[in-house]
Order: structure tokens, then sequence, then C-alpha cells
């Protein structure tokens, strides 16, 4: 019984049309899921620099540096990420278009590369959560081996390079891969700005061929995909440096 | 011939005066015990030698390096170089030893002689291991801190501090957070140390050690030295009631 109503659920699909090359959408689905890949390690690694540089700002001595950091991460944390998208795609397409015309002196229309602005939205409020990811990993390095730094003569840069970093590298591995699963994750927003990337792609075939279940269907498990291989590789990341560090590591 | 001295060193914390004028002279091979009870400020001053806490006031002389730090004068800084090159001829044990825990041992001993020294690799490597064995942990080289006892990890931070071959020692009660069974091999250690004729400066609660190897002893009181001398006479016979009645506690 349920083997016949599988098999007719199975048949109502049909799964012809996830089929390679022009008699099916599997290879526009592929392209999507290497858009959705790219836009997220771009994001990931742009943001994870600005991270670092957010970080550094939050534990800096300068109280403007702070406070900038803190207004930054604030804001874009509060924000609708859709809205960020929104506004520096239309927002810098009309100060690209006014440029054009009053400073260049060009009619026309500017539209911006919706795959560059779709990195460096996601890029920005990844920015925000490495923050604070780093800035508590950097914070939970035992004070201790600060001082014994110190007590060697270490400059405050040799410090952070031999010392810190290296810890909070580590520290900071769980909450970085909580990050990047919520990179790629966010990588569906882009869709908005016409970037095909997994969703879009699913969307386009569902509505050409009126089946969006199948295709829904296969984005879930594109997704759920690289879910469960970059959670491997990041567990691979996490054990490879505490190795020695930890009892049993 | 003096080889540290630390002349009138205050220190506050807020309202709170931790050092109130305390003034050291250790000549080479010196070993200098400090004693007292605990929020006697022994560790301010030990940090204030080599700068870990900043004096208020006072001034430190090291084999020609001269610091000044003024008369209550907290503006004034210290050139980071000034302080790195006091730092790096110091060498620092800490009493909850602070090894660098993503380090091998070696790695924790020849990071300092390559990175602030400039010593290279193969020659930091080769004295490292020098001094692992010297501290008798030449086969634990390769291994973590976390896989190490706490008198071993202690052993690999007092071989960490020879390797800058530094003109002085400071301990900081380097046996008080080892289990009671692995205090001896430390302090036989600090006593090898010793006998080479190193000058240190050993904040410790072993009373029967501090008599045992130090030069001169110093009773800290509210952050002042309340008595001081040679440790026969201040083990047997101290005129401060004081510390007569802190020495009655360790008999
Ligand atoms: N960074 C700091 N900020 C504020 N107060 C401090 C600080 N460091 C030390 N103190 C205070 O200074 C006083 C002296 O502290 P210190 O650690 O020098 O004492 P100690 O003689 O080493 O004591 P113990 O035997 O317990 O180690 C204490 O009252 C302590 O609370
Ligand atoms: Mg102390």
């Amino acid at each position: 019984m349920v083997r016949a109503s599988t098999i007719a659920w199975v048949k109502r699909m049909e799964l012809g049309v996830l089929a390679w090359g022009d008699g099916g959408w599997g290879d526009e689905l592929a392209r999507g899921a290497m858009v959705t890949i790219a836009i997220a390690s771009a994001a990931y690694v742009v943001g994870s620099v600005l991270g670092i540089l957010f970080a550094a700002m939050k534990l800096s001595g300068s109280s403007t540096l702070r406070s900038l950091a803190t207004a930054y991460t604030t804001a874009m944390r509060g924000m609708p990420e859709m809205l960020v998208i929104y506004i520096v795609f239309f927002g810098g397409g009309s100060l690209g278009t006014w440029i054009a015309t009053n400073v260049l002196g060009v009619r026309g229309h500017v539209d911006l590369p919706s795959f560059a602005v779709g990195v460096v939205c996601i890029a920005l409020s990844v920015a925000a959560y490495a923050c604070e990811v780093i800035r508590g990993a950097v914070l939970a390095v035992p004070h201790g081996q600060i001082e014994a730094a110190q007590a060697v003569g270490m400059t405050s840069l040799q410090r952070n390079r031999l010392v810190v970093a290296p810890q909070a590298f580590r520290l900071a591995l769980p909450g970085m891969t909580n990050v990047w699963q919520f990179t790629v994750k966010d990588t569906a927003l882009v869709s908005i700005i016409g970037v095909t990337e997994v969703m879009r792609s699913a969307s386009i075939a569902s509505n050409a061929t009126k089946q969006p279940f199948t295709f829904y269907l296969a984005a879930l498990a594109i997704f759920i995909v690289i879910a469960y291989l970059s959670q491997r590789l990041f567990t691979r990341l996490q054990q490879s440096a505490d190795r020695g560090v930890r009892w049993g590591a | 011939m003096q080889a540290l001295v630390a002349t009138d060193i205050r220190k506050a914390f807020g309202p709170l005066e931790v050092l109130r004028g305390i003034s050291l002279k250790a000549d080479k091979g010196d070993v200098i015990a400090i004693i007292g009870g605990s929020g006697s400020g022994k560790s301010t001053f030990l940090r204030c030698l080599n700068l870990l806490e900043r004096p208020d006031a006072g001034s430190l002389w090291l084999n020609g390096l001269a610091l000044d730090f003024g008369d209550g004068d907290r503006a004034r800084t210290i050139a980071p170089a000034t302080k790195a090159q006091l730092r790096r001829r110091l060498g620092m044990v800490f009493q909850s030893f602070n090894l660098w825990t993503h380090m091998t041992a070696l790695d924790n001993v020849i990071a300092g002689p390559i990175h602030v020294l400039g010593q290279d690799r193969k020659a930091a490597r080769e004295a490292g291991m020098e001094l692992l064995g010297k501290v008798g942990l030449a086969d634990k080289a390769a291994a973590h801190p976390a896989q190490l006892s706490g008198g071993q990890q202690q052993r690999v931070a007092i071989a960490r501090a020879l390797a800058m071959r530094p003109e002085a020692l400071l301990f900081d009660e380097p046996t008080s957070a080892l289990d009671p069974e692995l205090v001896g091999e430390v302090l036989q250690v600090i006593k090898a140390l010793a006998a080479e004729g190193r000058t240190m400066i050993l904040v410790t609660h072993e009373m029967a050690f501090a008599r045992d190897v130090a030069t001169h002893v110093m009773y800290f009181l509210d952050g002042r030295v309340e008595e001081e001398g040679a440790p026969d006479r201040i083990f047997t016979d101290p005129r401060s009631e004081r510390c007569r009645s802190f020495l009655r506690k360790f008999l």
C-alpha cells in the first residue's frame, strides 16, 4: 500500500524535470547552488575580516573607535537584512546615476552589479555578528598568558600574533561556525535583487514547470547538503585547533 | 656588586594604598625572600619590578638601566621600548604558571628567544632542550601544558624564564598552586638556581625553604617593609611583634 502510493506520488512529481541539460532544470539548480556557495564564502571571508577590524576597534583604548564600532554593530543587528540590501542596491544605483549625470555628464541609469552588492550586503551583516564572536573570544584568552607574554618582553603586536590570535581563533570557532550557517541561509535574500542563487533558480524552474514542490524540495536538499558538509569541515577545523590544548583532543 | 635596586616604590589602586614606599637592594647572586600576610602587597611589588603594574612613584635600577617613576606623577609614561628592555632582562615566574596553552613545552621556552631576542630557531631549540633537561623535562618537550602536571608546568615556566638569560628572576609564590606532593620538585629546581648564584626575588609562604635558600628576608606588612634582615635572625629572633606572630603561624 505504502509502496504503491509512494510510487504514485513520485510519478506525479515527474522527476525528469530535474534532468541535466536542455531537457531539465538540474544544471540550473546546480549553478544556483554554486552561486549560493560563492556568495556565502565571499561574504563570510569579507565579513570576518571586517569583524576582526570592528572587534579590534571595540577592544581598543580609543573611546571614539569603541563607540563607532558599537554604533555599527547595534544598528546592523537591529536592521532587517532585506532593508540593507534595498538601501545599498537602490541607494547605490541612484547615487551612481547622480554621479554619472552630474559629475561625469553621462546620460542614463547606473545599475550596480547585483552579485557584488549581494556579497557586500551579507558581509556587512556577517561583520556585525562576527565582531561579537571575535571580541568574546579575545576576551576569553586567559589574562595570565598575556602577562606572561609581556613578562618576556614581547611587543603588543607579537603578543597579539603569537599568543592572543591563535587562542582566540580556537575559542571563536564554535561561534564562527554558527555565523557561517546563517550566512548560507542569508544568501536567499539576494534573490530579491536578481542574483540567481538556489532560491531564485528554484523559483524560475517552478514557474516554468508549474511544479513548485519538486523544486523547493530540491532547494531544501541543496541547503541540507551544504549545511552537512560545512558542519563536517568546521568540526575538522575545531578538532585540529583543539589538538593538545584540551584533554582527549 | 648591585644588580637590582628599587627605591621608595609606591602604588595605589584608587584610594587603596597598596605600596607605601618599598625599597630593595639585590646584589648579584642574592636570593631575597619576601614574606608577609595576604594583601600586604607582595605580588604588587613584584609586578612593579617588571612594570606589569605601573608604580606611582619611586625608581628602579637594573644593571645600569635606570627608570624614574616621578613623584606621584602618573602622567609620565614609560617608553614601550624601555619597558620591553627591562622585562626581557628580568625573568618572571607566576603562581599560576601562565604557560601558553596552544604551544608545546619547547615552543613556550623558545618563543621569547626567537621573537624577542632574535635568536635563530635552531640555536634556540638547542638551548631550549638543554633548559628543559635542566628542569628534568627533556622528555616532555613536545607535550602541551594540558598534558603536564602542575609541577611540570611550573618547571617549564621556569625554563621559559631562564631562556631569556635574565639578569634576575622574580618568583611570585611559585608553589602555592601546587598539590603538596608536587611542591618539592619545583623547590628543588629553584634551589639549584640559587646555588648557581642567580639573583632572585622570591615571594613565598614556604618558610623553611626561604630560610634555607635566602640570603636576605623582607617581611611585608600593609605595603611597608616591617622588618628585614638575614634569614637566621628573622626566623629565630624577629624584632617586630607583628613579624613574630606572623611567623608563629608557620611553626
Ligand atoms: N589590580 C588591582 N586593583 C585593585 N586592587 C588591587 C589590584 N591588585 C591588587 N589589589 C589589592 O592590593 C592589595 C595587595 O595585593 P597583593 O596581591 O599585592 O597582595 P599579596 O601580598 O600578594 O597577597 P597574597 O599573599 O594573598 O598573594 C590587596 O588588597 C588587593 O586586593
Ligand atoms: Mg600575592
